[in-house]
């Protein structure tokens, strides 16, 4: 059989089993709706939470962008693990007694205020809406690659699926899903890894692979890449603080993703669906856990893929090159512009205008196929007609072969069977749905629980709150879509924006919320608009309107921490001045931190 | 829900109950303190701030700097979740068996 038969086995297979779910978990009250019930295990919860934090792009490009950045990668790696403790350790386990549904509710009640309620549901509308839009255009990449359907169409299948099993199931429907999710995704990653792992170095696990010395050569790997690097113009693959990654801003955007992880929304609600406080706790560890799975996977695959991916192109002559470089470049992701040798060339850094790898990223197929004839002609002619495509490649930064290759093309470097390259288009459409669902509910929640229930219509029966909530979810599913089909330009550039803003908004008004009985609304409001602003200027400034990087010179990635620590300060330089919470909350703050007799939560929820 | 009765079983006025709820959330803090401070110290402190000089250390086939940045921090996290999750649990337990004993020192409510 084909890959693309065993594609859309797999697909298929896998697409029948999350609406088998779906219909077998489907719900009648928004309790179900929001929070499955509070009736998820600790464990299965751990694994929703994975694969709903590993989206499309941590399962698809987070090994390629490591396997180009080398040591700096590690800033991916620990901030979106890091995060993990803070969330643990600071949050889940309050918020899990505080009960109810989500965190605009936590903000709203701990600061009485509405304006505090309305501000953190806008936020974490934003949040949502900008991660679902990746999403949903990571189903429709992945559906093109592997099945070679329209990039649209894929986005309507995806769309399809997601619709069915999230309005039938709400929070069940989508935990259960998601639970199955992550087992597709993470089998589908550890396969290709394990292989090429053994392939390379005899060593079936690769965290030990990645530190062993290679069957040919007998030289440790890392040691290897260092050298190669060098030789061809790149900063050597362990080097610490290369380039813009100096070590402020490695620290700087570790910090920020770590504590934007814990500010984000569609995480912290997952706490909210176990049984009770200790449970939270635990599947605080089994989320880690499980998604430590696949990222201390990744940096292996990455330094696996480019010795390999080097080794097979470098010096090679067309006649030489493998398979999946033909294969992968039909898609675009990899070119080869040759200067005329007819040997390929791969370089970087110093020796950046030698390099001969290049990729199409967003230039249409058309306006590359001209560019080809041009650069044809160029070569046919020594220079005299035509057009030296490579430099205009360069100029547009299009340099090396795209990240994504890594793990699209690693089952095919590590020469394994078609089946197995099939089960990655599977993980990665796996990947790519159940973050979205996820995020789907978050807005779902967000705006029929927060905004039309405890803001405008607090007196709705439980089945018209059910039926609202469904509606929403539905049209948000709409939307994502269409953010996929068309996708703005923007959206990879405020994913930062999202991390920075959740860290500059949520993380303190909850941590303080939590921690602190004094702190009360006009500090906590004062303190969110603060960071919120700060961190929207900055990154907005340097992102469109060139504003030199003034703050010590971080880059926008990382100043969402900069944006926390000012709203810290501004938060507890103004508590002094600020009258305290009412007695109810300071009673409520004192109930959230006592894990005994404060009752079963089912009796708090509103 | 601010209005929600205090449940009936903690009476949070009584000094010895008083005294039992403080005593739990100042070792909750300290459990909480000593973690974090080894997630700041492996974390931000040899994945990044140390990284430079830790990688001149070799072990085995990795510099450690780079290990601490790829695999050695992400390990420690889930390590202080589990230690987290169970001295927690534990504490919690604890806590429960001192209320229980003080609300039988004062006989049936």
């Amino acid at each position: 059989m084909t890959v693309q038969s065993w594609t859309f086995v797999f697909v298929g297979l896998s697409f029948g089993l999350y609406l088998t779910i779906a219909w077998l978990s489907r719900v009648r009250d928004t309790r179900g709706f929001y929070v499955a019930g509070r009736g998820v295990p600790a464990a299965a919860n751990g694994m929703a939470t994975a694969a709903d934090w590993m989206s499309a792009a941590s399962f698809i490009s987070m090994a390629g962008i490591i396997s180009f950045l080398g040591y700096a990668g590690g800033v991916y790696l620990m901030g979106w693990t890091g995060g993990y403790v803070l969330l643990a350790l600071l949050l889940a386990p309050y918020l899990r007694k505080f009960g109810h549904f989500t965190v605009p509710d936590f903000v709203g009640d701990r600061y009485e205020s509405k304006v505090a309620r309305a501000v953190a549901v806008a936020c974490a509308l934003f949040v949502s809406f900008t991660y679902v839009a990746g999403q949903m255009r990571g189903v429709g990449i992945v559906f093109s690659r592997f099945l070679e359907v329209d990039i649209n169409v894929g986005v309507m299948i995806g769309m399809a699926i997601v619709f069915i099993y999230a309005t039938l199931g709400g929070m069940k429907g989508i935990t259960w899903t998601q639970v199955a999710q992550y087992w597709v995704l993470i089998t589908a990653f550890l396969i290709p890894t394990i292989a090429i792992s053994i392939k390379l170095t005899g060593q079936a696990m690769p965290q030990i692979g990645m530190g062993s010395p290679l069957l040919d050569g007998g030289v440790p790997l890392l040691d290897k890449l260092d050298q190669i690097n060098a030789d061809l113009g790149f900063a050597r693959y362990t080097e610490a603080f290369v380039g813009k990654w100096d070590k402020l801003n490695v620290l700087c955007t570790t910090l920020a993703l770590m504590v934007g992880t814990a500010g984000l929304p569609h995480v912290i609600v997952r706490f909210y669906t176990v049984k009770n406080v200790r449970a939270a706790r635990w599947s605080g560890f089994w989320a880690l856990l499980f998604i430590s799975l696949l990222y201390l996977s990744a940096p292996a695959t990455g330094a696996f893929a480019r010795y390999f991916m080097i080794q097979s192109l470098h010096g090679k002559q067309a006649a030489e090159l493998p398979t999946w470089f033909h294969n992968w470049e039909r898609t675009g992701l990899i070119a080869w512009l040759d200067d005329g040798d007819g040997v390929v060339a791969y370089h970087g850094g110093a020796r950046a205008a030698e390099n001969e790898i290049f990729h199409r990223k967003s230039l249409g197929a058309q306006e590359f196929t001209t560019l080809r004839v041009e650069h044809q002609k160029w070569l046919g002619s020594s220079g005299a007609e035509g057009l030296d495509g490579r430099g205009r490649l360069r100029d547009l930064g299009f340099v090396g072969p795209d990240r994504d290759i890594i793990v699209l093309a690693t089952p095919e470097m590590a020469e394994l069977a078609a089946w197995i390259i099939a089960l990655v288009a599977a993980g990665g459409l796996a990947a790519a749905l159940s973050t979205a669902s996820g995020l789907l509910l978050v807005i779902s929640s967000s705006v029929a629980h927060d905004v039309y229930f405890r803001l405008l219509n607090p007196q709705a029966s439980e089945a018209r709150r059910l039926l609202v909530g469904r509606v929403v979810i539905g049209v948000a599913v709409v939307i994502a879509g269409l953010f996929g089909i068309f996708p703005p330009g923007f959206v990879s550039e405020v994913v930062a924006f999202a991390f920075g803003l959740a860290a500059a908004s949520f993380f303190p008004a909850l941590v303080l919320g939590i921690f602190s009985q004094r702190v009360g609304t006009v500090a906590a409001t004062a303190g969110m608009v603060a960071g919120i602003s700060f961190t929207a200027v900055y990154i907005v400034g340097a992102r469109y309107f060139d504003m030199p990087l003034w703050c010590f010179g971080i880059n926008p990635q990382g100043i969402g921490i900069v944006g926390m620590l000012l709203n810290f300060t501004v938060t507890v330089g103004l508590t002094p001045l600020c009258k305290p919470p009412s007695p109810a909350v300071q009673e409520m703050v004192e109930r959230i931190r006592e894990p005994e007799g404060a009752g079963p939560a089912v009796e708090l929820e509103g | 829900m601010p209005d929600a009765p205090s449940p009936a079983s903690i009476d949070v006025r009584n000094e010895r109950v008083r005294a039992c709820i403080d005593r739990y959330w100042r070792r909750n803090l300290r459990t909480m303190a000593a973690l974090l401070v080894v997630w700041a110290v492996v974390g931000p402190g040899c994945g990044v701030l140390f990284a430079d000089s830790l990688n001149e250390i070799r072990v085995g086939g990795f510099r450690l700097g780079f290990w601490f940045a790829q695999q050695g921090s992400i390990a420690t996290f889930v390590l202080l979740i589990l230690i987290y999750a169970v001295v927690m649990n534990r504490l919690d337990r604890q806590h429960r068996a001192e209320l229980d004993a003080l609300r039988e020192d004062r006989g049936p409510a």
